[in-house]
């Protein structure tokens, strides 16, 4: 079997390097179509780095457009949970830790120091891996949002608010007689629900998730993935992923990273079929670890 | 491009068989392509019975290897390169399962036929066997070697073999016309010079899935300009100069 030798600088200096470093520093730039007009976010020139000023990750140039799913891949300690936690100044709480670059949210900068992170984050969502219900009655996880904001009037209002937020989140039906319970008793799958309607709840424009099925069981990954689906009609969500084919299930534009670099962004359908980049395809074909 | 190098050997190793397989096809019928076409030049009609017999064996592989292709879909979910591996390979054995069978035909038709055939018409059907033999092989080999420009320049070939059936066809009709006597065996004789004519087809599109699974672009349908662009475009996989 021939085996194609690239005329290219940037693969040759890739088989070149010997460490970790001189590797990463060979992915001088992102392939395929990172940028789109009119994006819900523009990020540019994102670098993050932690303690002792070990950068996470380099100069990240994305576009992520409005309602639309965006999957992040990459091995592990990619830099992909660090992007994403960079978008709703989840980097914040992590002492040392130190973002640069423009990051816009609708074309206002989310790291100017007029804005108060509280209300980006109610306008920015997040799921995380493991489901985090508060130790509280499923009626007050999704509610505590809204009554922090002030967003319920009264009490009608506020049911209002929680029973829509639990249909969004494809678990009314299921708790609907038991909203007093508390959230810690439901299954890993409908805790990971309620979580979803306590983001909802405060009605934000975009949902970032961090591995969110990766706890579950196919069943509940299957329901949140519909669920997903349908809540891309009002929301733009970002979710990192480690299952490849979830992120080819769900996602409209797959970004791949590796070692701190966002090597492709591309539409799903090509990244899974025809990549550009060859770290792209080693790492969805399996070639590397 | 490098087929195996999966983190998974077993996988790595899947991949290997269902390939090695597919040659091992093509090179069944290729033997029996070549067989035929002895049949049918020198009148053996014993050779060309044979040839009729072993078709089955052919079909078999078809069969056993499509099972490979579906047991690594539903086991690996096949992606990029893989994916298009295994669409690849699912299709060419659609074709070459078809050439079998074209040569079937004509092994067929060498076990019946009693009467030696017009020198000249010999002689063409000769050459005509001759570049479908070349072609076939060179098919296989652009597909072994997963070498997307050999593949073009063999799809290319085509042309001068559908210049050569139609040449036989003229052929025939002038030897119709000349003594109604000739008609059974021209009509055999074209036959068998469609079925040799076929095969060049079925040898175009797999080239074509093997531009497919090179670059990933479906070349089927388009002119030859197309091609040739997509050729120039992605020779150089994968990243672009920076």
């Amino acid at each position: 079997m021939s085996t194609i030798t690239s005329l290219n600088p940037m693969l040759d200096a890739m088989s070149r390097a010997e460490s970790r470093d001189e590797f990463s520093a060979a992915i001088t730039h992102t392939v395929g179509n990172p940028l789109l007009d009119d994006p819900k976010y523009k990020t540019r020139s994102v670098n993050v780095f932690y303690a002792g000023g070990k950068q996470a990750i380099f100069d990240v140039d994305l576009d992520i457009g409005r309602n639309e799913v965006i999957a992040m891949i990459g091995p592990s300690g990619c830099g992909k949970s660090t992007y994403l936690r960079c978008l709703n100044r989840m980097n914040d709480t992590i002492p040392d830790a130190k973002v640069t670059g423009e990051l816009l949210l609708d074309g206002a900068d989310i790291y100017s120091k007029e804005l108060d992170p509280v209300l980006l984050r109610a306008r920015v969502g997040m799921v995380f891996q493991k489901p985090n219900p508060f130790p509280k009655s499923i009626y007050d996880n999704v509610a505590y949002g809204p009554r922090l904001h002030g967003l319920a009037k009264n009490r009608a209002e506020l049911d209002e608010i929680v029973e829509e937020s639990l249909k969004k989140a494809g678990l009314f039906k299921e708790v609907k007689d038991r909203l007093n319970s508390p959230g810690t008793g439901l299954s890993g799958g409908q805790q990971q629900r309620l979580c979803i309607a306590r983001t909802i709840a405060v009605s934000p424009e975009v949902i970032l998730m961090d591995e969110p099925t990766s706890a579950l069981d196919p069943i509940a990954t299957a329901t949140i993935e519909e669920l997903i689906e349908e809540l891309r009609q009002s929301f733009t969500i970002c979710i990192v992923t480690h299952s490849m084919q979830q992120a080819a299930r769900i996602s409209q534009r797959t970004a791949y990273f590796h070692l701190g670099k966002l090597v492709e962004v591309n539409d799903t359908n090509t990244l899974f079929t025809n990549p550009e980049h060859q770290l792209t395809e080693n790492y969805i074909t399996g070639r590397f670890g | 491009m490098e087929l195996t190098q999966h983190t998974s050997h077993a996988y790595n190793h899947e991949l290997e068989v269902v390939r090695t397989h597919v040659l091992q096809m093509g090179g069944l019928v290729e033997e029996q392509l070549s067989n035929a076409v002895k049949a049918l030049l020198e009148q053996d009609s014993e050779l060309g019975a044979e040839v009729a017999r072993n078709d089955y064996k052919v079909n078999k592989l078809e069969v056993a290897i499509d099972e490979e292709c579906a047991r690594i879909i539903a086991r690996r979910q096949p992606t990029a390169v893989d994916l298009r591996l295994i669409l690849t390979i699912i299709k060419s054995i659609t074709d070459l399962e078809r050439i079998g069978d074209e040569a079937e035909k004509i092994g067929r038709y060498a076990a019946e036929a009693s009467e030696s055939l017009d020198t000249n018409l010999t002689l063409a059907l000769r050459h005509l066997c001759e570049h479908v033999k070349v072609m076939l092989r060179d098919t296989l080999d652009a597909f072994a070697r997963v070498d997307d420009a050999r593949a073009m320049q063999v799809a290319e070939t085509d042309l001068q073999i559908d210049r050569e059936f139609e040449a036989i066809y003229r052929q025939l009709i002038t030897l119709m016309m000349e003594d109604p006597r000739n008609i059974k065996q021209s009509l055999s004789v074209v036959w068998c010079a469609r079925a040799l004519e076929r095969i060049g087809d079925h040898c175009c599109n797999i080239c074509e899935y093997v531009v497919y699974l090179v670059n990933g672009k479906d070349v089927r349908h388009t002119s030859r300009e197309e091609v040739k662009a997509v050729l120039a475009n992605n020779t150089t996989k994968k990243l672009p100069q920076s």
